[in-house]
């Protein structure tokens, strides 16, 4: 008999689940809300007590003038929708919705405190609009540009040192390998201000260049994971192979390199996602031009720019999520399981 | 064992009381790594001495003909410069609410993430990592507006389901308030658990079964076990999670910097030290100081290592192995 079926642990297990619903959606709520605010109009996010899901207040067209419809109290306590004809601080003009040729009715009031008949109404067009003013397809642009120059370089030096790290012996190769893992820890700050005078210097600040370059060399944090990945492989292979007189090139590009695939992927998408969140090197090596931003640093001068307009900002965030969302969702395993060697196989 | 792998086995034998190269590996050893090696010079052992020299120099890259030798004097000032001590103190108070507050939560998610009694785990193991893929930018942005004082979803529930007072001046100003802007920042944080959740769950699933068996026959309860068989095995995930984590702290910049411009809103409690190199760094283009704050930065991110590192031996387990 399976435990399962007690009824006792179908309890739990039923806890257990609606607990962790409950938590996950208090933990993605504010990602709801963005993509809710990212769909409202601006008079709705500038309104008081207006609903919290995507509406548009109603209107209605006489002869070619758009009026909003409003909620009339009447003296049963219940509303009434009217059309607001003509607005008023001490009175104001409705109309009927059923007679909205008939003369306008005098309501006393400023015509604030009536509440508008808000209708649901998705404003998709706010993506445009962010789309748009942020230029988006230059951020995206500039950014695949760098992310996939950097990735493929890091990828490609990567494995290289790895690999030296993985399968040979020589002087001086532990002392090394701990300079590989020491410049993971270091404060990049430390070699951050010489590194940008020389850049200044030879007239590289303002490209992409200082920020391509250095990443071509085989980063730390790349080199131990794929060292890793190198020191898993059985070694009969390569060693038969060089047996029959094939070269260490030859051996490293065609045995080992296609048996280390998935570990590879794994590197690429750490650095490709690195890339698209890399936020420090384009703000100092950028600055002041605009028309070279990556999409991290574009997105926050958009934020300074448009304060105000909320809705543009919650779309323009979720437009900068979807491609790292899809790229996660398609290679989940491959990545999930880089970031747990990264640690635990040690 | 083939016949053609002995000569490597007897080396390997030998390597035990002293270290042998052939020719072969130490050429073919030093080729693989050399694009390494150059890039370690180049972009970490020549500006690390340069940035020695740096910190002896008063530098400035708008006027180049005014430069001179000061000696220790930017060592001195940064004693003296009202903003250095204060900001290190500012990253260190953020540290101990944002440290233990996102350790215990990811540590928390993780144990439940690795529970038999739910259902479709792997489900919701990505749901709680989706947000570590959000660009931090956008994480910053998105929280602004859910904790937005009038408009964010958090005060609007407070006030409406929990009739808390959190909407106007006097209720909950979560980007504005110096007393829970700590606070804020470690929500913030909370959507970046992902990597620490997976690697927490991958040490949760190599302890052996057969502890919690046996505890179980032994009459300990979940808690018991959770304290004193869970913990101390996975003590160098811990530290691993640990160290990263800390040093991820000392450059804490990007969130001051898009909130608030790197201003230290709200009254000076987001001036943390990495903000304040960026302002004389990059703003003033004071580089001989700056370059000694990076020093300093790097001195304490040293410290703090050596001392989880001499700590560790005292707290983290490695379980049979001969470390």
């Amino acid at each position: 008999m399976s435990y399962l079926t007690r009824p006792s642990q179908w309890w739990k297990n039923m806890i257990f689940l609606v607990g962790t619903i409950i938590l996950i959606s208090a933990f993605l709520m504010p990602l709801i809300y963005g993509i809710t605010t990212s769909l409202k109009s601006e008079i709705q996010i500038s309104t008081a007590n207006a609903p919290l899901l995507p509406s548009s207040s109603d209107t209605i067209d006489i002869d070619g003038t758009v009026y909003p419809v409003v909620r009339v109290p009447q003296e049963d306590g219940s509303y009434k929708e009217m059309v607001l004809f003509k607005k008023g601080r001490q009175s104001s003009q409705l109309l009927e919705l059923d007679d909205l040729n008939g003369t306008p009715i005098e309501w006393q009031g400023n015509w604030r405190v009536l509440d508008r008949q808000w209708v649901r109404d998705f404003q998709w067009k706010n993506y445009k609009t962010a789309w748009d003013t942020i230029d988006f397809m230059r951020l995206l642009f500039n950014t695949f540009k760098y992310a996939l120059i950097s990735t493929f370089g890091a990828v490609f030096s990567g494995a290289l040192v790895g690999y030296g790290f993985a399968r040979f012996k020589f002087p001086g190769k532990k002392i090394l390998f701990m300079l590989v893992m020491a410049t993971i820890i270091l404060p990049p700050s430390v070699t951050l201000i010489p590194t940008y005078a020389f850049f200044y210097r030879i007239g590289w600040v303002g490209t992409w260049l200082p920020i391509i370059i250095p990443t071509l060399f085989g980063n730390g944090y790349n080199v131990f994971l794929l060292r890793q990945f190198f020191m898993g492989i059985p070694k009969e292979l390569d060693e038969a192979a060089r047996i029959d007189g094939a070269s260490p090139l030859r051996i490293y590009f065609s045995i080992v390199l296609p048996q280390a695939i998935p570990g590879l992927t794994a590197v690429g998408l750490f650095h490709f996602f690195y890339c698209w969140n890399d936020f420090f090197g384009p703000l100092i090596y950028l600055a002041g031009q605009p028309d070279k931003f990556p999409i991290s640093v574009g997105l926050s001068s958009f934020n300074g720019l448009y304060s105000q307009q909320v809705h543009l900002i919650q779309a323009a965030s979720i437009i900068s999520a979807i491609i790292p969302f899809i790229v996660f969702i398609v290679a989940q395993k491959v990545f999930l399981r880089g970031v747990v060697i990264s640690a635990v196989d040690k | 064992m083939t016949f053609a792998t002995a000569p490597f086995l007897e080396g390997l034998m030998k390597n035990k009381t002293k270290a042998v190269y052939d020719k072969y590996n130490i050429k073919w050893g030093y080729f693989f790594i050399s694009i390494w090696v150059i890039g370690f010079i180049l972009w970490y052992l020549i500006p690390m001495i340069a940035s020695l020299v740096f910190t002896t120099l008063d530098f400035n890259l708008a006027t180049p003909d005014k430069n001179q030798f000061v000696g220790l004097q930017n060592w001195g000032r940064i004693f003296l410069d009202p903003e250095v001590l204060p900001s290190i103190y500012k990253v260190f108070s953020f540290a101990m609410i944002s440290l233990p507050i996102t350790f215990l939560f990811s540590f928390l998610v993780s144990v439940l993430m690795n529970t038999k009694n739910l259902m479709g785990r792997s489900v919701f193991r990505a749901l709680f990592y989706l947000p570590t893929m959000v660009p931090l930018v956008a994480v910053v942005l998105i929280w602004q507006g859910v904790l937005n004082n009038q408009a964010g979803w958090i005060n609007l529930f407070l006030e409406n389901v929990l009739h808390i007072k959190a909407i106007g001046a006097d209720g909950i100003r979560w980007l504005n308030d110096p007393k829970i802007i700590y606070f804020t920042y470690t929500l913030f944080g909370l959507w970046g658990i992902g990597n620490s959740m997976l690697i927490f769950i991958a040490g949760l699933q190599n302890v052996p079964a057969q502890l919690y068996e046996a505890a179980t026959v032994d009459g300990a309860g979940p808690f018991r076990q959770m304290v004193h068989i869970t913990v101390p095995i996975i003590t160098p995930i811990i530290f691993y999670n640990l160290t990263i984590a800390l040093i991820g702290l000392l450059q804490y910049f990007l969130v001051p910097y898009v909130l608030n411009n790197g201003s230290g809103a709200p009254e000076g409690k987001t001036n943390f030290l990495m903000v304040y190199f960026y302002r004389q760094s990059f703003n003033y283009f004071n580089m001989g100081y700056g370059a000694t704050l990076a020093w300093m930065i790097f001195l304490i991110a040293f410290v703090l290592t050596l001392m989880l590192f001499w700590s560790s031996k005292k707290w983290v387990y490695y379980g049979g192995s001969d470390k």
